[in-house]
C-alpha cells in the first residue's frame, strides 16, 4: 500500500542504514551502532568492501571533476546519502565556482544531515524523494527549477542504482530521467557487478537483505543497458578504478576485485 | 640548537619523497592529485619547522597529524606507516621519535575531535529528522482531529467491549447531549424498539471480527427521548496484525427523509379519503399470507360492495358520497381491525376485509354478518340521514388450494352473486357456480388475444360407418391450449365466442385449417381420404360472407367441395324464411354438404328439416348415452332412436349416432340401419397425424388403392 503523500515517513535508526553504512566504509563516524555492526560483519565476509567504497567515492570524484571540466554547472545528484567528504558540490567548485547542486535521498536522517551541513550554503538543496517514483522526484520544486532551465545537467546515479530491485524496474526508471534531461545532459552512474567476485555476491546480498535497502548486484551487460539513449565518454562501462584513471599506477593489477561498473554518458 | 644543517647530509629529500608516495598510496583516491600534492607541500612543511625549530617545538608535527585526519586519512593503517616512516628515515637524530610522537598525539586528537562531531552531527540528523517525522505526523493527527472534531457526520469511536470511548461534537448535537451524558455509556444501550431485524446480529459479528463493517438505518431516542433516525455505518478498526481493535460508528441524520418516506409510505399504501389501506396494498397483505403458509392455514375474504351508492352520489352529490364513504370506512375499522383484519378500500364503493389467520368458514360469515350489523343504523351526511346496505361476497378457503388472483376473483364473483341473489346479504363461495362464472370470465377475457398468439388447435374424430367399421369422416374440434386453465373443449368457450362475435374469426381458422388438412389427405390418400365435417355456429350461418369465405377457402386450399361437410344446429336455422336459408343454397350448389347437428336436442321442427338442404343428420348424443341409464326405459329409449333413423331415411339423409360407446350399441345400432356412428368406441378426438396413421391402416386392411 502506498502511504498518502501527507503522511509522514518514520525514521527507523533501529536499521541499518545503506548512507550510514556507506559512511562507515569510507572512513566517517556519521552512523549508528546497528550501521557499523553491519558494516563490520560485511567485511569480515569481504575484506576489501572499504576500499571498494573508496574507489566508489573516486570515481565520483573523477566523474563530477570531468562534467564540470565539460562546462556543467548543474548538479543532481540522487541518492547522495551522507555527503561529508568530496561531496558533489565541492569537488565541482574546485573547477566550476558558481556550481549548483541538488542533493536528494529517501532517508531522512541523511536528509536532514545534509540539511544541516548546506544550511549555508545557497547553491545547494536538499530533497527527500523516491528514486523510485521518478515522477514525483521530477517534479518536486528544486530538480524541476535545475531541469527547466534547459542547460545540460549532470545526472548522479552513483551506487544507487543496485538498491533498486527488478521488480521496481531501474531501466524504466533512468529512462524517465533520461526523458526529463536537456540535451548535452550527462549520466554518471556506478553499479555493484556480478561478475567481479563472483563468490562474494551472494552473501553479500543476503546481508543487505536485511536493511530498508535490499541490494541487486547486475551484469555488465545489464548494467551497460542503463545508458541507452546516451553516448558512452571513454572508456566506457568498466570497472571503478578503470575509468579515466588519473594515473596508470591507480588502476592496479586486478581492477574487477572492485566488483562495481561505472560510466558515463552524454546525451545527445 | 646551533649547528648549522649541512645539505651533503641533508635527509630531506628522501624523506619528502617517502612522505609524499605514502600520501598519494594510501588514499585510494578520493582525493584529487592537486590537493594531494598541496597537502603533501604543507605537511613538508610544516615537519621541517618542527624539526628545525629552536627550542623544539612539536605543534607543527601535531598539525600534520591533524590536517591528515582532515583530508580522511582515518585509518589506522596510515598512522602505522607514518610513525614507522618516522623512524625509519629520522628527519634529524633526536627529534625523529618525538616528531612521531606528536604526529601521533595529533593525528589522535584530531580523530577523536572528528569522531565526536560527527556522532554529534548525525545524532542531530536523526533527531532532526525524528522531530520533523512527528512534526508531519502531529500535523497529520491534527487534520485527522479537526476532520473527527468539524465532521458534519456524527463519529463515534467504542472498544470490543461495546463502552464508547469518543464521540464528537457532531454526533453528541445528534442525539442532544452533552458530553458527559455518554460518558460510560454503553453500544448495547442504544437499542430502539424499531431497530432493522438484523442490526444487533450485524454488529456481534463486527466485534468477533467476522466482518469489517455493516450499513443499516436505525433509529436512536435523543436525550429529551425524542427518535432520531440514522443512517448508521460501523466500521471495525484493526491493528497491525489485523487483530480487531477499536469499532467506529458513523452516524447521519435521516429523520427528515425517514419522515418524508414514511409519510410517502403511508400516502402509497393508504386511501387518501377513508385511511384505510388501498387496493396495492391489500394485495401485498394478500399475497403475503401465500408466501410461506403453514400446513392446512386458512383464510378468508369479504368482498363488501354498498348497496345503491350510485344514487346517493348521483342524487346527493360527491362530497355526500365521499362522507359516506369515510363513515363506512369508519365503521369497518371499527368493529373488524380490533378483531385482527385488514380492512381495505378496492375503489369506489368497494371494501375488502382479509382474515388472514381463519378457523373455518363459521369465523368469515361472523365477520360478514358483524360488517353487515355495524353498517345497519343510519349515517348521517350533513342534513341527510342515510341508510346503508351492503352486499357482501364471502369467501374461505385453505392457503394450499388457492391462489392470491384466483381467491380475489373467486370473491368478486361470489359477491355479485350475493347481489343477483338480493341485497343486505352476504352469499357464501360456491365452487360449482364459482367454477362456471371464471370459464366465463377466464375465456372472453382471453379469447381476443389467443387467435393471434395461435392458442387454438384443431383435433379430428373418427365417424365411422357401421356396414364395414371404416372410416368415413372426421369432424373438426376446436381446441383452445388456455395459458392458465390449460386445454379447453370447445363446449367451454364456443358459447362465448358466439356471444362475444369472436366465433366469426375463429369458425373461419377452424375452417381454413381443417380443409387445408383434408385436403393434405385427400391428396395422399384419395378415395380412402375421410369426409371432412365442421360445425358450423349459428351466427356464422347468418354472416354475410360465410358463402364467400367457404369458397375463398375451397379454392386455396384445393379441397374437393364434396368432401365438406358442414354441420349446423337445428337453432341455426328457425324457418322457412330464415335469413341464413339462401347462404345455406349457396353452400350447396357448391358442391359442400349440410348436416343437421344434435338433432333431437331442441324443439325440432320436423316441417323445415324437410325444406332444409341437408343430406345428414345426427342424432343428439344424449339420446344414446341415456341408453346406459338405468333410471330411464331403454327399450323407450331404443324406439325413440329407431324413429329418429327412419325418419332421416325417409327423407334421404345419413344418419350419424353419437357417443357410441360399446360395441353393443354400435352392433344394436347397425341394426336398426343407422349409418355412421362417432363416440369413443370409434376414437376419440386426435392430432391429425393419428389420423393419417389410420387412414393409412384401413387402406392396408382394405387394399385401397390410390
Amino acid at each position: 500500500m502506498t502511504r498518502p503523500q501527507w503522511v509522514p515517513p518514520g525514521t527507523d535508526t533501529e536499521k541499518p542504514n545503506a548512507a550510514r553504512v556507506y559512511d562507515y566504509y569510507l572512513g566517517g563516524s556519521h552512523n549508528f551502532a546497528v550501521d557499523r555492526e553491519l558494516a563490520r560483519r560485511a567485511v569480515e565476509l569481504w575484506p576489501e568492501l572499504p576500499m571498494i567504497m573508496r574507489a566508489n567515492r573516486a570515481f565520483l570524484r573523477r566523474a563530477v571533476h570531468y562534467a564540470a571540466e565539460q562546462g556543467i554547472t548543474r548538479f543532481l545528484d540522487i541518492g547522495s546519502g551522507i555527503p561529508t567528504f568530496g561531496a558533489v558540490h565541492e569537488i565541482a567548485r574546485e573547477t566550476a565556482p558558481g556550481a549548483e547542486v541538488v542533493y536528494v535521498d529517501q532517508d531522512p536522517v541523511a536528509v536532514a544531515h545534509s540539511e544541516l551541513l548546506l544550511a549555508d550554503d545557497p547553491l545547494s538543496q536538499v530533497v527527500q524523494a523516491d528514486l523510485r517514483q521518478p515522477a514525483d522526484l521530477l517534479t518536486r520544486p528544486p530538480v524541476a527549477a535545475l531541469l527547466d532551465a534547459g542547460e545540460p545537467v549532470a545526472v548522479l546515479l552513483v551506487a544507487v542504482l543496485h538498491f533498486i530491485t527488478d521488480a521496481e524496474d531501474p531501466e524504466g526508471i533512468v529512462r524517465q530521467l533520461r526523458a526529463a534531461m536537456p540535451a548535452g545532459s550527462i549520466l554518471i552512474l556506478s553499479h555493484a557487478c556480478l561478475e567481479g567476485r563472483p563468490d562474494q555476491t551472494g552473501p553479500h546480498q543476503d546481508l543487505y537483505a536485511r536493511t530498508p535497502t535490499p541490494l541487486t548486484m547486475r551484469s555488465r551487460k545489464r548494467i551497460s543497458g542503463l545508458f541507452d539513449g546516451f553516448d558512452l565518454v571513454e572508456p566506457g562501462v568498466v570497472y571503478l578504478p578503470e575509468w579515466q584513471p588519473e594515473n596508470p599506477g591507480a588502476v592496479g593489477s586486478h581492477p574487477e576485485r572492485f566488483t562495481g561498473m561505472a560510466g558515463v554518458g552524454r546525451l545527445p | 640548537m646551533s649547528a648549522a644543517p649541512a645539505p651533503a647530509r641533508e635527509p630531506a629529500d628522501s624523506f619528502g619523497e617517502a612522505w609524499a608516495a605514502l600520501l598519494h598510496e594510501s588514499h585510494g583516491g578520493m582525493l584529487a592529485p592537486a590537493v594531494i600534492r598541496r597537502l603533501v607541500n604543507r605537511t613538508t612543511e610544516l615537519l621541517r619547522e618542527a624539526r628545525n625549530g629552536d627550542p623544539f617545538d612539536p605543534r607543527p608535527a601535531e598539525e600534520v597529524g591533524a590536517l591528515l585526519v582532515h583530508a580522511r586519512y582515518t585509518d589506522p593503517g596510515v598512522l602505522a606507516r607514518v610513525v614507522t616512516l618516522f623512524q625509519r628515515q629520522p628527519l634529524d637524530g633526536p627529534r625523529g621519535p618525538a616528531l612521531a610522537g606528536a604526529f601521533a598525539a595529533g593525528w589522535a586528537v584530531a580523530l577523536r575531535e572528528k569522531t565526536l562531531r560527527e556522532q554529534e552531527s548525525i545524532r542531530l540528523a536523526a533527531d532532526s529528522a525524528r522531530k520533523g517525522a512527528e512534526r508531519a505526523l502531529y500535523a497529520s493527527e491534527a487534520r485527522f482531529r479537526a476532520l473527527f472534531e468539524s465532521a458534519a457526520i456524527g463519529i463515534g469511536i467504542g472498544d470490543l467491549e461495546g463502552r464508547i470511548l469518543e464521540v464528537n461534537p457532531a454526533l453528541l448535537e445528534l442525539f442532544g447531549a452533552r458530553p458527559e451524558d455518554l460518558a460510560g455509556r454503553r453500544v448495547d444501550d442504544l437499542v430502539h424498539p424499531e431497530d432493522t431485524p438484523g442490526v444487533w446480529d450485524a454488529y456481534g459479528e463486527l466485534i468477533a471480527g467476522k466482518r469489517d463493517h455493516f450499513q443499516f438505518d436505525k433509529p436512536y431516542y435523543r436525550h429529551d427521548g425524542e427518535v432520531v433516525w440514522t443512517h448508521l455505518t460501523v466500521t471495525l478498526i484493526r491493528d497491525q496484525q489485523q487483530r480487531p481493535q477499536y469499532q467506529v460508528a458513523m452516524l447521519e441524520d435521516i429523520t427528515d427523509r425517514y419522515r418524508l418516506q414514511e409519510r410517502l409510505r403511508f400516502q402509497a399504501t393508504h386511501d387518501e379519503l377513508t385511511g384505510l389501506l388501498n387496493r396495492a396494498a391489500f394485495f401485498e397483505r394478500l399475497e403475503a399470507v401465500f408466501e410461506a403458509p403453514e400446513p392446512g392455514a386458512r383464510f378468508g375474504l369479504c368482498y363488501v360492495d354498498l348497496d345503491g351508492f350510485k344514487v346517493i352520489n348521483d342524487s346527493l352529490g360527491h362530497d355526500a358520497g365521499d362522507q359516506l364513504l369515510a363513515a363506512v370506512a369508519a365503521r369497518l375499522a371499527a368493529v373488524l381491525t380490533p378483531l385482527g383484519h385488514v380492512v381495505a378500500r378496492l375503489g369506489g364503493d368497494e371494501f375488502v376485509v382479509l382474515l388472514e389467520n381463519c378457523s373455518g368458514a363459521e369465523e368469515a360469515v361472523a365477520v360478514a354478518e358483524t360488517l353487515l350489523e355495524a353498517l345497519d343504523g343510519p349515517v348521517v351526511v350533513g342534513d341527510h340521514r342515510l341508510s346503508v346496505g351492503a352486499s357482501v361476497g364471502v369467501l374461505e378457503r385453505t392457503v394450499a388450494t388457492t391462489t392470491p388472483m384466483a381467491a380475489v376473483r373467486a370473491a368478486d364473483l361470489t359477491l355479485y352473486r350475493a347481489k343477483e341473489e338480493g341485497r343486505g346479504r352476504w352469499t357464501l363461495f360456491d365452487p360449482r357456480q364459482n367454477a362456471r362464472a371464471v370459464n366465463r370470465y377466464a375465456v372472453s377475457v382471453r379469447m381476443p388475444v389467443a387467435l393471434d398468439r395461435g392458442e387454438f388447435f384443431i383435433d379430428y374424430q373418427p365417424l365411422c360407418s357401421l356396414a364395414d367399421g371404416s372410416l368415413a369422416a372426421v369432424e373438426a374440434l376446436v381446441r383452445w391450449r388456455h395459458p392458465q386453465l390449460g386445454v379447453l373443449g370447445p363446449e367451454e368457450f364456443v358459447a362465448t365466442a358466439e356471444e362475444t362475435g369472436l366465433i366469426i374469426p375463429l369458425g373461419r381458422w377452424v375452417l381454413e385449417q381443417a380443409c387445408a388438412q383434408a385436403a393434405d389427405w385427400s391428396r395422399r390418400f384419395g378415395a380412402a381420404a375421410p369426409q371432412l365435417n365442421v360445425n358450423l355456429a349459428a351466427r356464422q350461418a347468418r354472416t354475410a360472407g360465410l358463402v364467400s369465405d367457404v369458397a375463398d377457402i375451397l379454392a386455396s386450399t384445393g379441397l374437393d367441395p364434396g368432401l365438406l361437410q358442414l354441420e349446423i344446429t337445428e337453432s341455426a336455422v328457425v324457418g322457412r324464411d330464415d335469413e341464413s336459408l339462401p347462404a345455406l343454397h349457396a353452400l350447396v350448389g357448391m358442391g359442400v354438404s349440410l348436416a343437421v347437428d344434435d338433432f333431437g336436442s331442441g324443439w325440432s321442427n320436423l316441417a323445415y328439416l324437410r325444406d332444409l338442404p341437408v343430406s345428414g343428420l345426427k342424432i343428439a348424443g344424449s339420446f344414446v348415452a341415456d341408453l346406459h341409464d338405468p333410471e330411464k326405459d331403454e327399450q323407450l329409449g331404443w324406439r325413440i332412436v329407431g324413429a329418429m333413423v327412419s325418419l332421416a331415411h325417409t327423407l334421404g339423409l345419413v344418419v350419424t349416432a353419437e357417443e357410441v360407446e360399446s360395441e353393443k350399441h354400435a352392433e344394436r345400432l347397425r341394426s336398426m340401419g343407422c349409418d355412421w356412428a362417432q363416440g369413443w368406441y370409434f376414437g376419440r378426438p386426435v392430432r391429425p397425424s393419428e389420423i393419417t396413421v389410420r387412414i393409412a391402416d384401413g387402406i392396408a386392411q382394405r387394399g385401397y388403392r390410390q
